[in-house]
C-alpha cells in the first residue's frame, strides 16, 4: 500500500489524454451500460421488422376475417369466418393445397437428392483448387434472375424446342408445359439454396472423424449412414426450408412452364389483383403460413434455423 | 475416409451431369438471342444481331432497369444499417428473446415470398391507406434483404471474436474509436459481400414486387415478365435474360472470390 503511494505517476508514453468532447462523454456512458447498448443497437432492426413485416402478418390473419362491398369492391369491415370457411372447405381450395404441397415437397427431395452427391465431391473429395471452382461453377449461374431461368425452361420444353430436337429421332416428344415442368423448373430454381447449406454443412464436418470411422472398421456407406448424415441433418433441413418454403408460394414459374395447373400462389395473385378479394386472398395466404409455421416448429429443435 | 475408385468417378461424373444441366438452359436462351426466329424453336433457322440492337434502345426495358437500380441500391442501403446493427446485438449479447429476434430477422425470407407480398399489399393499401410505388418497393424489398447482410456479418463477428475489441478498449478507445479502428475493418469485406448479395436479392425479386409495386412503377423483373408472352417482343426479351445473367453473375463472383481468398488467408 505505501509502496503504492512513493511510486512515480504512471506515464503513459505517447498516448494523450482522450479530450472530453460529448462523444467521449456518451461513449464512456455507453460502455459502462451494457443494456443500453444492446437498446440502442436493437431499437431500430426491431422497430423495422416489428412495425412493417410483424404488424403486416398481423393485420393479414385481421383481414381475413373481413369481407368485401360486392357493390363497392372495397374491404368493409365486417367481422366474420366466411373466408376462412371457404378456403377450408371449398373442394378447391383443397384440391390445390394438396397440389401445391405435393409439388413443394417433391421439389425438395429432388434438390436435397442432387445436392448431397454434388456438395460431398464438392466438399470432400475434389481438390482445394478444383473445390473453389466448382463452389463459383455451381453456384454462379444459380444465382443469375429467376425469370430468365423459368424462361430457359420454357424454351428448353417448348414444342421445337430444344428437347423436342434431342427426343424426336428416338420417336419421342417433349412434355410440353405442365405441372411436370414446374417441378423440373423449381427444382432448378432452388438448387443453389439446398446445396449451399449442405455444402457448408459438410465442410464442418471433420476428415479426421471419417477416417476414425474407417480405422475403426466402417465401410464407406456406413460412415455416410451413421458419422456424416447424422452430423449433416441441420444443413439438409436448412436447405429443405428454402426450396419448400419458396415452391409453396410460387406463382410465376406456374405461369411460364406450368401449363393450365394453379398452385396457391395463382389463387392468391388472382383474388388481389382480377378479383380484387383482398380478405379472401389473405385467407388462401394463411395456408402456406399455417404450413410453414408447424414445419418451422417441428425443426427447430434440430439447429437447422442457425445453419440459413 | 477412403473412397473407393468407383464411387470418386461416379462422383465426378454426377458432379458434371449436375453442372450440363445448369448450364444448357442458360446457353440456349443465349443461342436463342440470336435467332432470327421469334419463336422459341431449337435449333435457330438462322442467326442475327437485330434483337441486340433493339434491346438497347428499347426505352421501356431500359427505364425498367433504371428504376430497378435505384430500388436495389436503396433496399441494400437501409439492409446493411440494419443487418449489421442486429447482428452485432445477437452475436455479442446475450439477452432474453435472442432466439426470437433471430427467427424475426429470418422470417421474411422462410416465409414464401407471396406471403410477405400479400402481407405488405394488404398493409400498405389497406390498412395504412398508402398509394403503391417506388417507396412501397423499397420497404419491401429491404425486409427481405436485411438476412444476407446479418448472415454475412453473424458470420464474421462469431470468427474474429471479441479479443481485439477487448485490446482496443483496454488500451483506452471509445465506442466509437474501436467500432471505426477495430470492428468496421474486419466487418468490411463481410457488409460488401452481404451488400451485394442484398443488391443481386431485391434486383431479382418478382413475386414481392408484383405485390408492393402498384401500377405506375415497372421494375425490370416486372417488365420482363409483362413482355415474356407477346410474340415480337419475345427475343427482346432474350437479349435481356442473357445481359442479366451477364450481369448478375459479377457481383456473385466478386462475392465468393472475397469470401474465398479470406478462407485462404485464414
Amino acid at each position: 500500500m505505501s509502496s503504492d503511494a512513493s511510486a512515480p505517476p504512471l506515464k503513459r508514453a505517447g498516448v494523450p489524454a482522450p479530450a472530453e468532447t460529448p462523444a467521449r462523454r456518451l461513449s464512456v456512458l455507453l460502455s459502462r451500460a451494457p443494456r443500453l447498448r444492446l437498446g440502442l443497437l436493437l431499437t431500430a432492426p426491431l422497430f423495422w421488422l416489428g412495425l412493417v413485416y410483424i404488424a403486416a402478418l398481423a393485420a393479414l390473419l385481421v383481414t381475413a376475417f373481413w369481407t368485401v362491398d360486392s357493390f363497392t369492391g372495397t374491404v368493409s369491415i365486417e367481422w366474420n369466418l366466411d373466408n376462412i370457411v371457404t378456403v377450408l372447405t371449398g373442394a378447391v381450395y383443397q384440391a390445390v393445397t394438396l397440389r401445391t404441397v405435393g409439388v413443394a415437397l417433391l421439389v425438395t427431395v429432388i434438390d436435397i437428392l442432387i445436392a448431397l452427391p454434388i456438395a460431398f465431391y464438392m466438399a470432400k473429395v475434389a481438390t482445394p483448387r478444383m473445390q473453389r471452382v466448382l463452389v463459383i461453377l455451381v453456384l454462379m449461374p444459380l444465382w443469375a434472375s429467376y425469370l430468365v431461368k423459368a424462361y430457359a425452361w420454357r424454351s428448353v420444353l417448348s414444342e421445337g424446342g430444344l428437347v423436342d430436337w434431342l427426343v424426336t429421332p428416338f420417336g419421342g416428344n417433349t412434355p410440353g408445359y405442365g405441372l411436370h415442368a414446374t417441378v423440373i423448373t423449381l427444382a432448378y430454381l432452388w438448387l443453389p439454396y439446398v446445396i449451399m447449406p449442405i455444402y457448408a454443412g459438410l465442410e464442418r464436418v471433420p476428415d479426421s472423424l471419417l477416417e476414425a470411422s474407417g480405422d475403426l472398421g466402417a465401410k464407406t456407406w456406413r460412415t455416410l449412414r451413421s458419422v456424416v448424415l447424422p452430423l449433416l441433418w441441420p444443413a439438409i433441413i436448412a436447405g429443405s426450408i428454402f426450396s419448400f418454403s419458396l415452391s409453396l408460394g410460387d406463382y410465376i414459374t406456374v405461369n411460364i412452364v406450368g401449363g393450365a395447373s394453379q398452385m396457391l400462389g395463382n389463387l392468391v395473385y388472382t383474388n388481389v389483383g382480377a378479383a380484387n378479394n383482398l380478405p379472401l386472398a389473405a385467407a388462401i395466404a394463411l395456408i402456406p403460413i399455417a404450413i410453414m409455421i408447424v414445419y418451422l416448429g417441428l425443426v427447430r429443435r434440430t439447429g437447422a434455423l442457425e445453419n440459413l | 475416409m477412403r473412397l473407393s475408385r468407383p464411387l470418386r468417378t461416379t462422383l465426378g461424373a454426377l458432379t458434371i451431369a449436375v453442372l450440363v444441366m445448369i448450364y444448357v438452359p442458360l446457353f440456349v436462351v443465349l443461342v436463342n438471342s440470336f435467332s432470327t426466329s421469334q419463336s422459341l424453336v431449337w435449333p435457330p433457322p438462322g442467326f442475327t444481331l437485330e434483337w441486340w440492337g433493339k434491346a438497347f434502345q428499347n426505352q421501356g426495358a431500359l427505364s425498367a432497369l433504371w428504376t430497378s437500380v435505384q430500388v436495389a441500391t436503396l433496399a441494400t442501403l437501409i439492409s446493411l444499417v440494419l443487418g449489421t446493427l442486429v447482428a452485432i446485438a445477437l452475436q455479442r449479447y446475450r439477452f432474453f428473446g435472442r432466439q426470437s429476434v433471430s427467427l424475426l430477422v429470418i422470417l421474411p425470407i422462410a416465409l414464401p415470398g407471396i406471403v410477405t407480398g400479400i402481407a405488405l399489399n394488404n398493409a400498405f393499401r389497406t390498412i395504412l391507406g398508402l398509394q403503391l410505388g417506388f417507396f412501397t418497393i423499397v420497404v419491401a424489398h429491404a425486409t427481405f434483404c436485411i438476412v444476407t447482410v446479418f448472415n454475412n456479418v453473424q458470420a464474421r463477428l462469431r470468427r474474429t471474436g471479441t479479443n481485439l475489441e477487448e485490446a482496443s478498449a483496454d488500451l483506452g478507445a471509445g465506442i466509437w474509436t474501436t467500432f471505426r479502428l477495430v470492428t468496421f475493418p474486419q466487418l468490411r469485406s463481410a457488409l460488401f459481400a452481404g451488400g451485394l448479395l442484398a443488391f443481386a436479392l431485391s434486383f431479382d425479386e418478382i413475386i414481392v414486387t408484383t405485390f408492393t409495386a402498384g401500377v405506375g412503377t415497372t421494375t425490370l423483373p416486372i417488365w420482363i415478365f409483362q413482355n415474356l408472352f407477346r410474340p415480337n417482343q419475345a427475343p427482346v426479351v432474350n437479349v435481356i435474360a442473357v445481359v442479366l445473367v451477364a450481369v448478375s453473375v459479377i457481383p456473385i463472383y466478386i462475392a465468393q472470390r472475397i469470401a474465398g481468398a479470406e478462407r485462404v488467408s485464414k
